[in-house]
């Protein structure tokens, strides 16, 4: 619009583009008015609770605040010799304000997790520094223990300066920082993270991959079908869809036990002996039978939508053209499937990765997932920092899929039912 | 599908091997579900058919497990039930509430951030369940909700009103904006507005979210794990116990009757969706 001449009034004066602006603006005010209470809501009890979880997987200030004056005067040192007078003053005053409070046993803890054999040294210096003398606290305390005089123990005390670690991290990776500050592996049996991930992974793509081949043939028949065929076998995937979860893998478990239904068959018709029933159950077979059943629905429904929109005709035309039925589906109807597919596959890979309850319930010590070392670590061991850094870290890998997801199918584009 | 007569032998063979995939996936699906009806009948103690089932004895069989569901002295069945629905009542009415009226605003299309909201909104649906279950465990535990109802019930809105949101939006995008200005023109307020035009016409899509809540909320157990004490159990929390430590056939009485439930929810959502697909195509 030209500024001078084309200045179109409304009635009480005000030029139309400011009037229209301030209409804008209020349907957007009151838009968001709609959408602020449960946006508020989640954000108070959801999304800040998972930053409270990055806070707590990074969090390392306990030796921090337990020894201030220390790392105070320990800024200036290079590490290479023996720390200046000032530190031990600093450390020897930091030592004796957690005598006072007794909390001294927490600090041998945690030092001797940086490097071992604090535990010892810090109980001697206690005893000792009772009678300490006041000044030149260096040679006091070197003198408690040939330890004390080893510049490698105090600079391990200056690597816990920092209040933030990544070591939570580094755990759930099966690494850790050794005591060059160099980032290396634990040894080969003792990698159990590593294991676990992978074994994820892998659970997490071939039950997505079974759940594909099932779906897509019944999926297909149930797109083809006449309606009222179809709609009766849209059942048989609707049920066991809104089933509780616990009720589906109680039924597995009812199924694959050793004097089960599907052993009974096997045994029936001479598969195997009676005596040498396979053990399917509290292994990965079973995490992978009742795991590709529990979310072989949510492959069938978003393949079955975009089935269904795709016309028969032309199939046909293919057909009329000269192709083979085995041609014609795999140049002309498979192609169109393809957003079908890749929903549905992300779907249940998202579902598959982040398993919980079955693999738990059905999976044994083989069979376990991430998920269920997270669960672990927050009611068994309370190392509820070790938790939630593994949690992040899965939710990393769920986010970046989700963002593939996003790309190829849309985030509006989700169907329910 | 019947083939037409040209066919020729070998896509007639693969045709009815298709079909016969086709079947056992189908049966693959359902029948799990089916092996418990009969088991929850049994007379004896154990998990598995017994000799007198399999000849149809009808000593056999019994209502022992049902009766020691409902009348059971240790059984703590009544309880969980009570709670399960007690919790998921109040869950389904926060999301709904919260759910529809995010819905409406996002529907708007002077909605500014859309995406960025509608991703925040529906995310509890896409982040692992293990790990909500963490982030609402660590919130419940500072704000001292930790083993209550209030924070159980919370906890569900939080994992419910994404499908709720989803649903609603379904339903509101193919809404004709006009009638509601109509109503207005007529002189009639927002919330009157609301309450007769388009509610009404969006109430399919509610009642289908709120089924969805109703379902996650009754059969959701992760989260409840972290949060419940010994007075909030539930009924998934009874099954998880009974399936991890002993497993006795009243856990196949309960399976049986919440199978029961599923149907008729499933039964009802299948309606509304019909009505509502019925509906919009009128629209048209």
């Amino acid at each position: 619009m030209s500024s001078e001449t084309g200045k179109i009034l409304t009635t009480d004066g005000i030029p139309l583009e400011v009037s229209l602006k301030k209409a804008e603006r209020k349907n957007k005010i009151k838009a968001f008015l709609l959408v602020a209470p449960l946006l508020l809501f989640l954000l108070i009890t959801y999304i800040f609770p998972i930053g409270d979880m990055l806070m707590r997987s990074v969090d390392d200030k306990m030796v921090t605040e337990m020894l201030p004056k220390t790392f105070k005067s320990m800024e200036n040192w290079d590490g290479n010799e023996m720390p200046p007078e000032e530190v031990f003053e600093a450390f020897y005053l930091d030592f004796q304000k957690l005598v006072e409070e007794k909390r001294d046993g927490k600090l041998s803890t945690q030092l001797n997790y940086t490097k071992n054999g604090f535990k010892s040294i810090l109980k001697k210096l206690r005893r000792k520094a009772k009678n300490f003398e006041e000044g030149n606290y260096k040679e006091q305390i070197m003198a408690v223990h040939k330890r004390w005089a080893d510049v490698e123990y105090w600079r391990a005390i200056k690597r816990r300066a920092p209040a933030f670690t990544s070591a939570k991290y580094l755990k759930g990776m099966d690494m850790y920082k050794n005591e060059e500050g160099e980032i290396v592996s634990v040894e080969e049996d003792r990698r159990i993270h590593r294991v676990l991930w992978l074994r994820t992974l892998e659970i997490a793509f071939f039950v997505t991959l079974l759940c594909f081949l099932m779906a897509y043939p019944i999926a297909h028949l149930l797109a083809t079908l006449p309606m009222k065929y179809s709609n009766l076998l849209m059942i048989c995937v609707l049920l066991p869809f809104w089933t509780s979860l616990l009720v589906r893998t109680a039924s597995w478990m009812i199924l694959l036990q050793q004097q089960g239904v599907v052993n009974d068959f096997f045994v029936m018709i001479g598969l195997v002996a009676d005596d040498n029933r396979p053990e399917m159950m509290y292994n990965k077979t079973g995490t992978y039978v009742a795991m590709t059943q529990i979310l072989l629905p949510f492959m069938v429904l978003p393949l079955y939508s975009v089935m269904k929109t795709i016309s028969p005709s032309l199939m046909r035309a293919g057909k009329s053209l000269g192709g083979t039925p085995f041609v014609t589906f795999w140049k002309v109807y498979f192609p169109l499937t393809i957003p079908g597919i890749g929903a549905g596959c992300l779907l249940v890979f998202i579902l598959a990765i982040g398993y919980y309850i079955t693999p738990a319930l059905v999976g044994g010590a083989s069979g376990t997932l991430i998920s269920n070392q997270i669960a672990f670590h927050m009611k068994s061991t309370l190392d509820w920092s070790f938790a939630s850094a593994m949690g992040l870290m899965l939710l990393a890998g769920v986010l970046a899929i989700y963002w593939v997801y996003n790309k190829l199918v849309g985030i509006d584009n989700i169907k329910l039912g | 599908m019947a083939l037409p007569k040209y066919t020729e032998p070998h896509y007639r063979i693969w045709h009815y091997v298709y079909i016969f995939i086709c079947t056992c996936v189908f049966f693959f699906l359902i029948a799990p579900l089916f092996v418990i009806f009969p088991l929850s009948f049994n007379a004896e103690e154990f998990l598995s058919f017994s000799e007198g089932m399999k000849n149809l004895d009808p000593d056999a069989f019994s209502l022992r497990w049902y009766k020691d569901m409902i009348y059971g002295t240790k059984n703590p069945w009544g309880l969980a039930a009570k709670n399960s629905f007690i919790i998921a009542i109040f869950a389904t009415l926060g999301s709904v509430l919260l759910g529809t009226v995010a819905a409406l605003g996002l529907s708007s299309r002077h909605m500014p951030y859309k995406g960025l909201i509608m991703a925040t909104l529906i995310s509890p649906m896409i982040v692992p369940l293990i790990i909500s279950g963490v982030a609402i465990f660590f919130f419940m535990a500072k704000a001292g909700l930790a083993a209550t109802h209030t924070g159980i019930v919370l906890a569900h809105i939080i994992l419910g009103t994404p499908f709720v949101v989803i649903t609603v939006t379904a339903t509101l995008s193919g809404f004709d904006h006009s009638v509601t200005r109509a109503a207005s023109s007529l002189g009639s307020d927002p919330v009157n507005t609301f309450m007769k035009i388009t509610l009404p016409l969006i109430l399919p899509g509610v009642i289908s979210g709120g089924l969805f809540a109703f379902v996650t909320s009754f059969d959701e157990v992760v989260v409840v794990l972290f949060l419940a004490g010994l007075e909030n159990t539930t009924i998934p929390i009874q099954m998880w116990t009974g399936l991890r430590e002993q497993l006795s056939p009243t856990i196949l009485a309960v399976a049986t009757c919440l199978i029961i439930l599923s149907t008729l929810i499933l039964v009802t959502a299948e309606l509304l969706r019909r009505r509502s697909e019925r509906l919009r195509g009128i629209n048209r």
